[in-house]
């Protein structure tokens, strides 16, 4: 009964607008995936059970926690991250209202935070406080109080 | 002999709010984390840890796991040095070897639920996982005492066999109080007779977890120089290196500890867990080894704040002055001695000008997990109660509570209750800033229709703030920038303030110094980003540093100016001659010029720093009680601090608001809920209830500057003070609102209802 | 965490042929938020987790004039997001939208909920006050069992080896109805109700008299407890029906509600306040469910 008595399973998704595939134990989750197949450790692991966000990532137009998210189950799916938020040409918006605005201090919920904002202002584009906290309330941050990171994605509403 | 500096009016980058230099990595994702780590041939490894909280290990089998495929190595207590009876310098001073050991790997008993036992490295994670399963320990379970009056309870369980107490000075053995100390000043009793109003109150709360949201985690590799290498995230890579090696029994040079970015600490990242057990399974395979803690372990194993008993007592006479006040602390010092009472002892009445005190302080053993640190560590517990009871005279009285605050705060000159005698401290100013402030002079809005009952507290808190030893080092490159190396590793923003600093005397841009956070090989001896210490005496290092490198470059301009060094003048990034005004280049143009003068331009500075002089902070809460299910919600919070000098104003105010909402989430939810077999109920983020942003308003800011005398820029510690006053601040809202006064925390909302049944019947 | 195969069938035979086969060492997952989080606490071991979300009448919303009727596997905001929905079914979008956060409503549904068979579940007692019905296909055919039958004890429910709930479907509410679910916890979100309560009122033409009501408690049993209903009887003891809307009628619900309570004493909450809040919350949901009726008279 050891971990390799399953076979791995292929999975092909696009991460981040990249189609790529690879080979993961079925009981995976995206998380580890992600960090540990993919590379991409932006996404954070903060509980593992889907209460503090800092997994956050999108999937087909959702955020989700990936932590909560079979690795398999991004077949056919498309997956963005915090490291696709950035393009070539500058930040994103939030990212750049979050460091105006110090919304930021030891930064390990901060991609978790800024995919979930960006999930918001994708489909709400002038949320109000009440709604941006709402929001972001599968979201634990344990340094700020919160306060700037609400500013930075009201600023990064308006901009 | 400790320098002063007269405060300057005007600075060209402190006070600035610049982007910190290590912000694009932290919202791209880029940055490296501790459990980001990745390395060649690197395996994982986990711990099998108790699941009783108290237990004689009386057998551990570890063939069934070493047989499973994939498995690499086991470690237990017996790999780990065995030094009976020997003291141990972990940089907190000496501490019993064994017991420091046990608490990285139990040998004979298990003191708490998720105490490890022993660990497993395998080629992945989950193989991991399920290996420490197959590990068959025998334990015989002993009954446990998880807080303060079980374990002083005449039949309690003895924790610690070897332990002798210390009962203010005589020894006792077979007992679960480590230490029971005290502090007077005047005759208390004599005191409390020409007070009209005494009011004593005793307060119990609950064990709290710091709650940040990265686990603890270590990589580790032993190479066959046996030579160790540890990446981790930590608050203090040399604490780490002095921690681990003591721990090994290795010279410490043997070590290399690389921080890497760390998700958050507040105390709790100053303690090691994982490093030497890595250590061990990596000499053990071969291989470097990764070991990551979950939640679970976080919460049941990790170094939480101290619940206790503070039992306060204040007399007042009718001018409004305090004569006379006394307490007594009890804290949990979890499974070893060593909780945060002594600092708890400076900081009960640290904010009052108080003639006749005494203070007494107990530390206790029980079976939960040695507590560590925890934000101005000890001062919210007592504040809670030091300033519920405050609250309680002035209305007894009817005095206004800034005023009462105002008339009898400490101020320079003041004995603190333990000893101390305060120098420049900014307690008054912020005081005055509260009662001018927007928030205090808002009329409380009438109670809303919903039924909800609303209320204002207030609360004043303390901290102490240390100094100690940090270094930085300097180096100019040819475009001018400067690179800054700092051993103070960046929790909250201190790359910046102490880039700013350097800045601020080169006369540069808060850009054009680089700070890099290196290694235990490349800087000098760093203590702790803790204490509120790293703005402050890093700073104070940059400081130095930065006019050691002035005073280079000087030499420098001189010699291509073929002029005598003392004819250098430099100010505001310029240096000149002093005698022929065409003579002048600034910092960035000296720069480009160093080819021919005698390589690389670099400085050092290093501190060692007693005092750090005192914060003070004044909280006032807004909030609204549903009498009925006894909710409580924050609508309205606003601190008032004294930073000395805000360097970087927008990391202020996030100190200032970070540490405002962990004590709010102390004060209302946040609790260890030990069930009856000593086991913590409520290990998740589900369960253990930290603020949300929902559960919150906007956090309003008012930094009062009384600068420090004693750092060349002001500056005061910021990160501690802002915790102390919430849970006061909202008890006495939360009175202010529906009558009743909590003596608990967290002030949950089914006691809310309880307390207004009680009061009501 | 015990390795497991993953199986993403497409139609619902090839499901319950995979849960028939692994028996109780398999569970479906649509959102998978408890089932994997239990997984990893090790609450039990698994060998086989079948993803229903391939499986389109698993996915599936109908909303017309017999009622609503939706897949197992449709997740919250696929509910709260249709303002048809939400304009006809408050009560059971009061639970939906107050699941979780935003990540975990993107997968959690209420199909998970029901099957989940938590006591504290938000999602059942809705679906209770609504009258609704779990339609379940297994190997030896298709069953419906009414929402306040299925649930047998904290994690279990009536599904037989093999058995999957495809739908869940509620009758349309006529006029004069109206429901309400509200919870007490002590954040704002990401929590576990202490107390939850869902009423829903059946008021005659003119508003002011009850013909029906239901009244349905989580987190204060064993199961989600129909207020006045033995589960697997005929027989059911309406709280309301006949009296006249008043503050007095309320109350005496709210009392009747806090003696069909039977809570325990843990870190959530004790047993003394989760009936009080039983009280406190039957007398709101009730109050908010008049007021819904009244607005669809």
């Amino acid at each position: 009964m050891t971990t390799k008595t399953v076979r791995n399973v292929h999975v092909r998704t696009t991460i981040n607008g990249q189609e790529m595939e690879f080979l993961v134990p079925p009981y995976m989750s995206l998380l580890d995936a992600l960090r540990e197949v993919v590379g991409l450790t932006g996404t954070k692991e903060g509980c593992n059970d889907g209460n503090c966000g800092a997994c956050t990532v999108d999937l087909d137009g959702r955020i989700v926690d990936s932590c909560l998210v079979l690795a398999p189950e991004a077949e056919g799916k498309e997956v963005n991250t915090i490291e696709g938020m950035a393009t070539p040409q500058g930040l994103h918006p939030l990212q750049q209202a979050f460091l105006e605005e110090a919304a930021l201090q030891c930064g390990i919920c901060t991609p978790g935070f800024l995919v979930a904002a960006k999930g918001l202002l994708d489909n709400e584009p002038d949320p109000d406080e009440h709604r941006i906290r709402h929001w972001l309330a599968g979201n634990l941050c344990r340094c700020t109080g919160y306060d700037k990171i609400v500013r930075a994605v009201e600023k990064a509403a308006k901009a | 002999m400790v320098a002063t500096f007269e405060p300057k009016q005007e600075y060209r980058v402190i006070g600035t709010r610049p982007i910190r230099h290590d912000g694009y990595d932290k919202v791209t994702g880029r940055a490296i984390y501790g459990a980001d780590v990745k390395m060649p041939g690197m395996v994982w490894a986990d711990a099998l840890r108790s699941p009783h909280a108290h237990a004689i290990i009386k057998s551990v089998d570890t063939s069934e796991a070493e047989s499973l495929p994939g498995v690499l190595a086991v470690a237990t207590a017996a790999d780990m040095p065995a030094l009976e009876g020997k003291e141990v310098d972990l940089g907190e001073g000496t501490v019993n070897f064994k017991w420091a050991s046990d608490n990285i790997l139990a040998s004979d008993k298990a003191l708490y639920a998720g105490h490890v036992i022993a660990a497993v490295a395998a080629i992945d994670r989950n193989t991991a996982q399920e290996a420490i399963k197959r590990i068959e320990v025998e334990y015989e379970p002993l009954p446990s005492a998880t807080n303060v009056a079980e374990a002083l309870a005449d039949d309690a369980p003895v924790l610690l066999l070897d332990l002798q107490g210390n009962d203010l000075g005589e020894k006792v053995s077979n007992t679960n109080m480590a230490a029971h100390n005290r502090h007077e000043l005047g005759n208390p009793e004599k005191g409390f007779e020409q007070c009209s109003l005494i009011v004593e109150r005793e307060f119990t709360m609950q064990m709290v977890h710091q709650g940040y949201i990265e686990p603890h985690n270590a990589t580790a590799f032993w190479d066959e120089e046996d030579r160790i290498r540890i990446w981790t995230s930590t608050q203090g890579a040399f604490p780490v290196r002095k921690q681990t090696a003591g721990l090994l029994d290795l010279d410490e040079s043997r070590l290399k500890v690389t921080p890497l970015e760390i998700g958050g600490g507040f105390g709790g990242k100053i303690p090691v867990y994982l490093e030497p057990i890595a250590a061990i399974l990596s000499r053990k395979s071969g291989r470097p080894v990764k070991m990551v803690m979950d939640r679970k372990n976080v919460f049941e194993a990790t170094g939480p704040a101290p619940g206790g008993k503070v039992r306060v007592k204040i007399g007042v006479d009718d001018n409004g002055k305090i004569i006379a006040a006394t307490s007594d602390i009890y804290f949990e010092a979890g499974a070893y001695p060593g909780s945060a009472v002594g600092a708890a002892e400076q900081c009960v009445f640290a904010c009052y000008d108080i003639p006749h005190t005494r203070i007494d302080s107990y530390d206790v053993v029980v079976n939960k997990p040695k507590s560590a640190a925890y934000r101005a560590p000890g001062s919210p517990q007592v504040a809670m109660a030091t300033e519920s009871v405050v609250d309680e005279i002035c209305e007894k009285k009817g005095w206004d509570k800034i005023d009462f605050r105002l008339k009898n705060a400490a101020k320079e000159g003041t004995r603190r209750a333990d000893g101390p005698i305060y120098p420049r401290i900014g307690l008054i100013e912020t005081l005055e800033a509260s009662q001018k402030s927007p928030h205090w002079n808002a009329p409380l809005d009438p109670d809303p229709d919903n039924g909800r009952k609303r209320g204002r507290g207030i609360a004043a808190g303390y901290w102490f703030n240390v100094g100690l030893k940090s270094a930085v080092n300097l180096s100019v490159n040819e475009d001018g920038v400067v690179s800054l190396v700092e051993g103070s590793t960046d929790i909250g923003g201190t790359r910046a303030s102490v880039a700013m600093q350097a800045a601020e005397v080169l006369g540069l841009e808060a850009h054009e110094v680089r700070p890099v956070v290196a290694d235990t090989e490349s800087i000098g001896y760093t203590d702790v980003t803790g204490g509120s210490r790293v703005c402050y005496a890093t700073g104070y290092a940059a400081f130095i540093a930065a006019n050691n490198l002035a005073d280079e470059m000087k030499k420098r301009a001189a010699m291509l100016w073929g002029i005598d060094v003392s004819d250098v003048h430099f100010q505001d990034g310029v240096f000149s001659s002093k005698t022929d005004p065409e003579l002048n280049l600034h910092f960035r143009e000296l720069a480009g010029k160093l080819g021919d003068t005698g390589g690389a331009v670099t400085s050092t500075g290093s501190v060692d720093l007693e005092d750090a002089g005192g914060g003070f902070g004044v909280h006032i809460a807004d909030v609204d009680v549903d009498p009925e299910t006894g909710k409580t919600d924050v609508t309205r919070y606003t601190v008032v601090q004294d930073a000395g000098k805000a360097i970087h104003p927008a990391y202020v105010e996030g100190q200032m608001q970070g540490g405002a909402v962990q004590g709010i989430g102390w004060a209302l939810n946040e609790e260890y809920y030990m069930e009856n077999d000593g086991v913590m109920a409520n290990s998740t983020f589900l369960d253990y209830r930290m603020p949300t942003s929902l559960d919150l308003p906007n956090i309003e800011t008012i930094i009062v500057e009384v600068p420090n005398p004693i750092h060349p820029f002001g500056v005061r510690g910021v990160g501690e003070v802002p915790i102390a006053p919430p849970l006061a601040t909202v008890a006495n809202a939360i009175h202010d609102a529906v009558g009743v006064r909590l003596l608990e925390t967290p002030m949950k909302a089914g006691n809310i209802v309880e307390a207004l049944e009680k009061e009501n019947s | 965490m015990h390795p497991f195969e993953y199986v993403a069938p497409t139609s619902v035979e090839g499901a319950v042929k995979v849960l028939g086969e692994h028996g109780e060492r398999a569970r479906p997952i649509a959102g998978g938020t408890d089932v994997l989080v239990q997984l990893r606490g090790g609450r039990y071991e698994l060998d086989a987790i079948v993803d229903v979300k391939n499986i389109p009448e698993l996915m599936q919303i109908r909303n017309d004039s017999d009622g609503l009727e939706f897949g197992a596997a449709v997740a919250c905001y696929q509910l709260y997001e249709d303002p048809g929905i939400s304009a006809e079914y408050p009560g059971i979008i009061d639970a939906a939208s107050l699941i979780g956060g935003i990540q975990i409503q993107s997968r959690a549904g209420l199909g998970g909920n029901l099957c989940n068979a938590a006591p504290s579940a938000d999602g059942i007692g809705p679906l209770i006050v609504y009258k609704a019905v779990a339609k379940i296909t297994g190997p030896n055919g298709s069953r419906e069992v009414a929402v306040e039958d299925f649930c047998t004890a904290p994690g279990r429910t009536v599904l037989q080896r093999g058995e999957l709930v495809v739908s869940i479907s509620v009758p349309k509410p006529p006029k004069g109805f109206g429901a309400a679910y509200e919870r007490f916890i002590p954040r704002n979100e990401m929590d576990i109700a202490v107390a939850g309560v869902a009423s829903s009122v059946q008021l005659d033409s003119s508003g002011h008299t009850f013909e029906a009501s239901r009244i349905a408690l989580a987190s204060v049993g064993p199961t989600p407890i129909l207020c006045g209903y033995e589960p697997g009887s005929s027989g059911y003891d309406d709280p309301l029906a006949g009296k006249s809307v008043s503050e007095d009628s309320i109350a005496a619900a709210g009392k009747l509600a806090r003696g069909s309570a039977s809570p325990i004493n843990d870190m959530r909450g004790t047993i003394e306040q989760r009936r009080h809040l039983v009280d406190v919350l039957t007398r709101r949901t009730i109050g908010l469910a008049v007021e819904r009726a009244r607005a669809a008279l």
